[in-house]
């Protein structure tokens, strides 16, 4: 039964119909997510005891930062079901990922930057934590960049798919950093497994964002595996009824 | 109001990285929008030169 | 076909296996200079270097921190709950210093053991909640982050 969903949904033509009725309410939920999610971010929740103000970037950092993680995992692991069974519809979703990913990375450095250094008193240090997630936008971009340079594009979803893969163990580095090391970055707050130290307060917008942030990334992946989708089925017969009803 | 915009003495941290992340999020969706609109324009010219040649 | 799917199933499996060990043995050995900075107990032990720049981190003694009239000097010692090392401190200290708090700080031991610093950065633990909550967790005595 799931199987046969799965299969159903990454034929081309099914998966373009469906996506373009999902992309409104999608748009919707993540309007619903960001908005509530800023308003309690920005208004609502108190002021740290420490940090005053300036830990309200929190509600962008992070968000932005486990995001990073999260879509590289999904790039990786598509990667890995297009490498083993060949499905087409994977290694688009892998590829789609890439450049979410990559954006949201840069994110979560900049912003991470813009809040250590009123608080830590510096923009940059190089400690276990930001060095690792630096390695992880490299990565992106070094998938990005193997991607557009081979011409053929199931040999290009090949070879980006092992490079992620391989990159992957960084996930896990960038995540324990923290721990392993004396870094300067503190350690995780809302996913350690006693319960979170963060006021109730403060964590409920988070989440939200959180939320809001995941939505965008399925409504930002959609949009580019359609065109990619377009781009690599151009002469496919599906596609020949799909622009007869554009014109 | 102000006092909102003013974010404790950190408004220029607070707000850069609030407009950062909002202007690449909107890119992340025009981008990809603009690009569709691109792509079919391109196959209905490429399947019309087919036809007449 | 089946087979050949689980082979390259399998190989990719042994591949990442691979990497992960690899990438722990070589973050093993590369261990220390991972380690951003170094304890007050490392530095009296004499394992912190002696002749070149080192970071060292801990928690600012409460009541230790003493203001040059002169100046931006500033002196204060340094704790990990076990051994202390004096601080010395000429500069523009960042928006979360203040006793009691975990900073970390750039710099060289002089000839009597003071620790001279070029740069102090703060570091802040993972707790966040609003000044009341904090006010009132105040009386119960909590376990210091270095």
């Amino acid at each position: 039964m799931f199987m046969r969903f799965i299969y159903k949904f990454s034929s081309p033509p099914y998966f373009y119909a469906i996506s373009a009725k999902m992309l409104p309410w999608l748009t919707v939920l993540f309007l619903v997510l960001l908005g509530y999610g800023l308003y309690g971010g920005l208004v609502t929740a108190p002021a740290d005891y420490q940090q005053g103000d300036s830990f309200r970037i929190i509600y962008v950092h992070v968000p932005a930062a486990w995001m990073s993680m999260f879509i590289y995992v999904v790039m990786a692991i598509s990667g890995g079901i297009g490498l083993v069974w060949r499905i087409k519809l994977a290694e688009i979703v892998s590829i789609s990922s890439a450049s979410v990913g990559a954006s949201f990375t840069f994110l979560a450095l900049v912003t991470g930057s813009l809040w250590g250094k009123p608080m830590w008193g510096a923009w940059w240090v190089w400690d276990a934590r930001l060095t690792s997630e630096l390695i992880l936008l490299f990565l992106y971009l070094g998938i990005i960049g193997l991607y557009s340079g081979i011409e053929d594009k199931r040999t290009a979803s090949r070879a980006v798919a092992i490079l992620a893969l391989v990159g992957v163990v960084n996930i896990p580095i960038i995540h324990y950093s923290v721990e392993w090391w004396n870094t300067l970055h503190q350690g995780a707050t809302v996913t350690k497994l006693d319960k979170p130290s963060i006021h109730i307060d403060m964590l409920i917008p988070l989440l939200f964002m959180a939320g809001a942030f995941k939505v965008y990334y399925f409504i930002a992946l959609l949009l580019r595996s359609r065109n990619e989708l377009l781009e690599r089925e151009q002469n496919a017969k599906w596609i020949d009824e799909l622009l007869e009803n554009v014109k | 109001m102000s006092e909102f915009f003013a974010m404790g003495g950190y408004a220029f941290y607070v707000w850069t990285a609030y407009g950062l992340t909002f202007v690449l999020m909107l890119l992340g969706i025009i981008k990809p929008l603009l690009n569709h609109k691109h792509i079919l324009r391109r196959l209905i010219l490429k399947r019309q030169r087919e036809k007449t040649s | 076909m089946r087979i050949v799917k689980k082979k390259r199933l399998m190989l990719i499996l042994l591949m990442i296996t691979g990497i992960f060990i690899a990438t722990f043995f070589g973050l093993r050995a590369f261990n220390d200079n991972l380690m951003y900075f170094f304890s007050a107990t490392d530095v009296v032990e004499g394992k912190a270097p002696k002749d070149h720049l080192f970071r060292l981190g801990g928690m600012v003694v409460k009541g230790s921190v003493v203001r040059q009239p002169s100046g931006l000097t500033v002196q204060f010692v340094l704790t990990d709950m076990a051994k202390e090392v004096t601080v010395q401190y000429t500069g523009i200290l960042p928006d979360l210093f203040r006793e009691g708090q975990g900073i970390v700080a750039n710099g060289k031991l002089d000839a009597n053991g003071i620790f001279i610093a070029q740069e102090v950065l703060a570091k802040h633990d993972e707790n966040y909640m609003p000044p009341e909550v904090a006010g009132s967790m105040k009386k119960v005595p909590t376990e210091a982050t270095p």
